[in-house]
């Protein structure tokens, strides 16, 4: 089918009547892009956000964190690969999607060039961070392209635990001895504004959400989703006594919701152009860890090739 | 992957790997973590041969209009359970 | 040491710990120390890869092993405490014991190296570790037994996974053969030491709580010897054995994995977690 303006029609006429759309269908060129670009960003996420917490697999204080926490980095693998496979529908590798990565060309979310200072931090990144990234995966699990919104309904349901694990260290943490206390409050100051931030720049700001919300993919504005997480947070913090550094929180008894203070945009727009505090050593862990994997890999498909020449069969990737 | 329980194999995902026995085991490790499965097949990418989306009409639509299959199509004395 | 709540069931155990005279119920803490060290060490060190492996899917299945280990350890650490008998359970174990009290194997704590150390090592110890579970599932013990029996199933599945790997290091291209020969020739001088038996063992084997290891040593070899075959690669010259872990005579990297992982316990006496 010809990529024109009723091929166009019509692609839209089924995404408005609730269908998903699959990898064989056609699809504008301009709808294939932009998933590939949201979702090797979100894959991305995936994989970078992986640094920060694994920063303390080596440190969590007991062996139940311990497994807890080195599980959860690991769901943050499967899940990175999930959302690569399901672009690599989209007629990309994986190879390219990291290749972008590697190279600075791509983006992943920002929050991530934050440092992990204290045990409390793996707290803050499952309640605040995870919670953050639920409600937002829960929207894209409607998603109008199968493969991206089946990645994300498997996703969802295995994320569950990493929010009430988080959740569990700070309520830990909250509940304990001064100094536990502390840290629990200060990793909380420190994660609170850049969770915000994570849903991206208020819709009007946003260059990309009224194409992504006409094609289905995104079915809730950037400050919906934003301020449902924070009405579902505000409770959450007070049942463990632990203060959101937002002197402006009020609650709005006519639309239900938690009125919040003005997000710094400034420096979100410093974090995504480079300038937060870890966007380089981010960066040259994933670069690092790739350039030392190499010869794993050549060695891998070299072993494979010999292995296919000698049954006289192809070297297929299954 | 095979649920447990006696359920039909179900698709589970992709995973990248050189040999079959790398992909079995990158499928069992990537897709089964949380005991979601007692036995997994894996086949390359390649080697599947798949309906298109032009198929939808001519493949699908003639079973739709075979009521005759359906019991609903066919009719009982009242009050009897059949 | 109070630690979090643990709704997890415990499968095997406990009140499956039989009356010990004060001699064997001594060795058997030693062995389960032993046990549950190797792991423990070994699961730290293949944790220390997440999120570096060399393919993503690699990644995901050095974090399944590095939890099952530690899940081995914690399961044999915690028999440890409560045959012991003096209050301390796993965590108090683990992160509140010096070097010297550590147990484990040389081999085990050497630094994660490159992927063709990581791959020998797992498969190296891998393969000891199987027929030593296999001995311990007929354990008089039943607690013992039944931890055995879970770890036997799991350790099955990592020396088919490290066997791949070595198969595809040693036979891939000329760098990863000479990797994995260079790290099968650093490695093989802290083999022996998983093999070497002494009066712990001997009570216990006596007993009939715990599988003579020394006998073991040769199925060992004769695995060991088949896949490394297999890989292309040559096995090493037995020299002189390096030893001194199950008494606590460790190399110098224990220090550093401990104080790396203990650092939160011991900068916080008591606390929660």
């Amino acid at each position: 089918m010809p990529d024109d303006a009723a091929a166009q029609r019509e692609f839209e006429a089924r995404i408005a009547a609730g269908e998903t759309v699959e990898p064989k269908d056609w699809m504008p060129e301009r709808y294939r892009k932009q998933l590939i670009r949201m979702m090797s960003q979100h894959a991305h996420s995936e994989i970078v956000g992986m640094l920060p917490e694994g920063n303390w697999i080596t440190r969590a204080p007991t062996l139940r964190r311990k497994m807890g926490l080195l599980a959860k980095v690991q769901d943050e693998a499967g899940h990175g690969l999930y959302i690569y496979c399901g672009a690599e529908t989209l007629g990309v590798s994986r190879a390219e999607l990291i290749d972008q990565l590697l190279t600075g060309k791509a983006k992943y979310a920002s929050i991530f060039n934050y440092p992990t200072l204290t045990w409390a931090d793996i707290g803050a990144i499952g309640w605040f961070v995870d919670g953050a990234a639920i409600v937002n995966q829960t929207m894209l699990a409607k998603a109008s392209y199968g493969p991206y919104a089946r990645a994300m309904i498997r996703i969802c349901k295995e994320e569950n635990f990493h929010k009430r694990q988080g959740y569990e260290i700070m309520a830990t943490l909250a509940a304990g001895t001064p100094a536990q206390k502390r840290m629990a409050q200060d990793a909380v100051d420190r994660w609170w504004w850049p969770s915000l931030m994570m849903f991206g720049p208020s819709d009007k700001d946003s260059p990309n959400s009224a194409e992504l919300t006409r094609w289905g993919v995104k079915r809730k504005s950037n400050d919906e989703l934003r301020q449902r997480f924070v009405n579902l947070t505000v409770a959450q913090a007070r049942a463990i006594d632990l203060t959101l550094p937002d002197p402006a929180l009020r609650y709005d008894e006519a639309t239900k919701d938690w009125h919040f203070g003005p997000i710094d945009w400034a420096e979100f727009d410093r974090v995504i152009h480079g300038d937060g505090p870890l966007n380089r050593e981010r960066l040259a862990a994933r670069n690092e860890a790739h350039a030392s994997g190499a010869w794993v890999r050549e060695a891998a498909a070299a072993y494979a090739a010999k292995r296919a020449a000698e049954s006289g069969g192809s070297a297929a990737a299954a | 992957m095979q649920p447990p329980g006696g359920a039909p194999f179900e698709h589970a995902g992709s995973v990248h790997a050189v040999d079959a026995e790398a992909a079995l085991q990158n499928a069992r490790d990537v897709y089964a973590r949380r005991g979601e499965a007692v036995n997994i097949w894996v086949v390359p990418t390649a080697a599947i041969t798949a309906s298109t989306p032009e198929d939808v009409g001519p493949f699908f639509d003639p079973g739709n209009d075979k009521p005759y299959r359906h019991p609903q199509f066919y009719s009982v004395p009242r009050g009897v359970r059949v | 040491m109070a630690s979090t709540a643990h709704p997890a069931k415990r499968k095997g155990e406990p009140g499956a710990v039989p009356a010990l005279d004060p001699a064997l119920r001594a060795a058997l803490v030693q062995y389960l120390l032993r046990l549950g060290d190797d792991r423990l060490v070994l699961g730290h060190r293949l944790s220390e890869w997440c999120g570096h492996a060399p393919i993503l899917e690699e990644d995901i299945a050095l974090a399944n092993i590095a939890l099952d280990l530690i899940g081995e350890a914690t399961l044999f650490l915690r028999l440890a405490g409560e045959t012991e008998g003096a209050g301390r359970d796993e965590d108090a174990l683990a992160y509140l014991r010096e070097a010297i009290d550590y147990r484990n194997v040389l081999l085990v704590e050497l630094p994660r190296g490159d992927f063709a150390v990581t791959i020998v090592r797992h498969f190296l110890f891998g393969v000891a570790a199987y027929y030593q579970l296999e001995g311990l599932t007929r354990s008089t013990h039943p607690a013992l037994a039944g931890i055995a029996a879970k770890a036997l199933k799991e350790t099955r599945y990592h020396v088919r996974h490290a066997g791949e790997w070595l198969l595809k290091l040693g036979d891939g291209t000329a760098e990863s053969h000479g990797r994995a020969q260079a790290a099968l020739d650093d490695l093989w001088r802290y083999t022996g030491e998983m093999f070497l038996t002494d009066a712990v063992d001997e009570i216990l084997v006596g007993a009939g709580l715990v599988p003579d290891l020394a006998p073991l040593e040769a199925p060992w070899r004769a695995q060991v010897t088949d896949v490394v075959r297999r890989a292309t690669l040559r096995v090493p010259e037995s020299g002189y054995m390096q030893r001194g872990g199950r008494v606590g005579r460790h190399t110098e990297h224990l220090g550093h994995l401990l104080a790396e992982m203990q650092i939160l316990q011991r900068s916080n006496p008591g606390a929660t977690w």
